[in-house]
């Protein structure tokens, strides 16, 4: 009787009505985001719908990008996303890791709050910032300690030359892949701590109350719990990564051709968006960048699927 | 449908950011990055001796013309000029404010900045990779008694739009029938080789980065950062250094009055004094306009800045039009400037 009658009090004169307007809100909410998405699946499709028409799965398919002459091929902007993105990935994930079983096993209590504090503020650093120190600080440095000494270190035409062959001046696919990685870093590592706090303790003592080593309380019970999680940090990395533009833009070398080494300059799509857009005049040229929006929608919805079905697929 | 839409969020992106200086009366345009920072120095010395705001956005020439085609901005800026067939269609007329130029920037060890000779032909062949090494034959027959390294050319290019790639191309089309047929003129062209950097910042960093390297900013650009740049032949045949005198002797020897459309590109211009890849900036504004008010205060600022700005361009490394060029735009005003058939400002 008293909870019934407490419950009123919280929950209004009626409490189904009360319920009733949460699930529509709920609702709501869920419906309009889908919404949203739609539209913009939409309107890409229908601004970018010239381009497909004229050059077909060309435009998937060439790397001719020519203002010019007005003939659009995407694959070089494509292919330079798929492989920085990727990179970028395997790059960072170890290293997030590391970071986030660093600060919840072994760093002592004290610096391990602002560890991780520092780490979520990298986070926030604009994505300009990175760019700017990418081109004027990391790319110099790459430059003559790593990509020229490559370069002279390789004998004539052994595959090492044709790898690490491009312009010495730290301006590539690889360095951007640096870049992002360090931009997705900490939000990985950040999420992949939260995810190891979940972890209970009981479950983590027990283990150790059975003898195990820190490594293997870590490979045995943490990462097994949080697998789930992974992905979603996995996804949230991969998302990041694929559509960073500022960053690489200034960073990549920004030449359309398809690359063919990993010091080549390529493009992205996000860079080859914003380096044009601004100054797109013809039709056919914001058609062909609109196109290339829709593609990247589908580029990352197709390996966020993949990455899912990959990581997801395992009950732990 | 989506370009409607694309131009109704920019529309809504302008109004947004120029509600509150509206208010005040203030002047909106939007384009151009090059002469941004001259249009803001004008705009504030303006200000303060009228009241009356300039709210600049610079977005690039290629947004500028997008601009005030949409209708959202008082005037639209590009480095570009408009054919006169497009002005007609669109109902637009345009006029120069302010010139620059082009500069090729070396970075090539031994070599001081302006001790490095090239023509128009050469340099095309150069940015389309047929020219690979800096002691190639031909640059040595026009640098006689100058150290060239062995070194391989490294070409840097921008990667975005803009209107000193278009002055930058042009030129090289003019110069070098192959470029013309094979690359073109345009603003973003497909580059046969090099790599691009971001905005005069972006080349000039990856110049500065690799040795062996050449690219082009505008004079203002390799002024301030002490580029090396390079003495271009131009049609006198002379090799002439980038500075405000040759700009000014390029545009002097302008046909401006015979130019439908003031359709102007001082490229390639005679006399021994002109640099070859000058410039000018335009300002685009509807004939008929709507708002009479507001197309005076377009026509006003810029008279303003005709008369009392040239000091302040020179300081920022912009050079002034020569005063016939401004007398001949203050004049076409009067005729192509126009609401309910009569001129909405008389420049006096």
């Amino acid at each position: 009787m008293a909870s019934a009658a407490s419950d009123t009090a919280r929950f209004g004169p009626s409490r189904s009505t009360g319920e009733a307007i949460f699930q529509a809100a709920c609702l709501g909410a869920a419906t309009m985001l889908l919404v949203t998405l739609g539209g913009v699946v939409v309107s890409l499709a229908i601004g970018g719908w010239p381009a497909f028409a004229e050059f077909g799965l060309g435009f998937l398919t060439s790397s001719e990008w020519n203002p010019v002459t007005e003939v659009y091929g995407a694959a070089g902007p494509i292919v330079g996303t798929l492989i920085t993105a990727f990179l970028a990935l395997v790059m960072a994930l170890p290293l997030a890791l590391g970071v986030a079983v660093f600060l919840v096993e072994f760093c002592p209590r004290t610096i391990a709050q602002p560890v991780a504090i520092a780490v979520e503020l990298l986070a926030g650093i604009p994505s300009i910032v990175y760019g700017m120190w990418g081109l004027f600080v990391l790319a110099p440095w790459f430059a003559e300690h790593v990509q020229l000494p490559l370069i002279m270190e390789a004998e004539p035409g052994s595959w090492q030359e044709s790898l690490f062959s491009g312009i010495p001046n730290g301006a590539n696919i690889f360095t951007a892949s640096v870049i992002l990685a360090i931009m997705i870093l900490p939000y990985m590592a950040a999420v992949f701590r939260e995810l190891f706090m979940t972890v209970p303790a009981q479950l983590r003592e027990a283990a150790y109350g059975l003898g195990c080593t820190p490594f293997e309380v870590v490979r045995s019970v943490i990462i097994p719990y949080v697998r789930r999680g992974v992905v979603g940090v996995v996804m949230l990395g991969l998302g990041r990564a694929l559509g960073e533009t500022m960053a690489v833009t200034f960073i990549i070398g920004n030449a359309h051709g398809f690359p063919d080494s990993i010091f080549a300059s390529g493009s992205t799509i996000a860079s080859t968006i914003a380096n044009e857009f601004a100054e797109a005049t013809s039709d056919m040229h914001s058609a062909a960048l609109v196109a290339l929006g829709l593609v990247l929608f589908f580029i990352t919805f197709g390996v966020l699927a993949i990455a899912r079905a990959l990581l997801g697929g395992q009950k732990y | 449908m989506f370009k409607k839409f694309a131009g109704a969020i920019g529309a809504a992106v302008i109004l947004a950011s120029t509600a509150s200086a509206a208010m005040a009366g203030a002047i909106s345009g939007a384009g151009a990055t090059f002469p941004a920072p001259l249009y803001a120095k004008w705009a504030e010395v303006y200000k303060a001796s009228t009241g009356i705001g300039l709210n600049y956005q610079a977005i690039g020439s290629g947004g500028g013309i997008k601009q005030i085609k949409a209708k959202t901005v008082d005037f639209g800026a590009s480095d570009k000029p408009l054919k006169p067939e497009e002005l007609a269609a669109s109902g637009l007329y345009q006029f120069p404010t302010v010139m620059g130029g082009v500069v090729p920037i070396v970075n090539l060890p031994g070599v001081q900045p302006g001790q490095l000779k090239l023509s128009g032909a050469l340099l095309a062949d150069i940015f389309m990779g047929r020219v690979l090494k800096w002691n190639d034959p031909r640059i040595v027959a026009l640098n006689k008694g100058v150290k060239l390294p062995p070194l391989p050319i490294t070409v840097v290019h921008r990667s975005d739009g803009s209107g000193t790639s278009f002055l930058f191309t042009s030129y090289l089309a003019m110069k070098n029938p192959t470029w013309a047929s094979k690359v073109g003129a345009s603003d973003a062209v497909s580059w046969p080789t090099g790599i691009g950097g971001k905005g005069n910042d972006g080349v000039s960093a990856f110049v500065k980065q690799t040795m062996g390297s050449i690219g082009y900013v505008e004079y203002a650009y390799a002024k301030q950062n002490k580029a090396s740049f390079v003495l271009l032949q131009n049609k006198a045949g002379k090799f002439v250094a980038p500075a405000a005198a040759n700009f000014a002797a390029a545009a002097a020897g302008a046909q401006w009055a015979k130019a439908p459309g003031n359709y102007v590109l001082l490229l390639d211009q005679p006399g021994v004094q002109s640099w070859p890849i000058t410039g000018a900036s335009f300002i685009l504004v509807y004939r008929n306009q709507a708002d009479a008010a507001a197309g005076a205060s377009v026509l006003k600022f810029f008279d303003w800045a005709y008369k009392a700005g040239d000091a302040t361009a020179a300081q920022l490394d912009y050079v002034a039009l020569p005063a016939p060029v401004k007398a001949l735009v203050r004049k076409q005003w009067l005729a192509n400037v126009k609401a309910g058939g009569k001129p909405v400002y008389v420049a006096r």
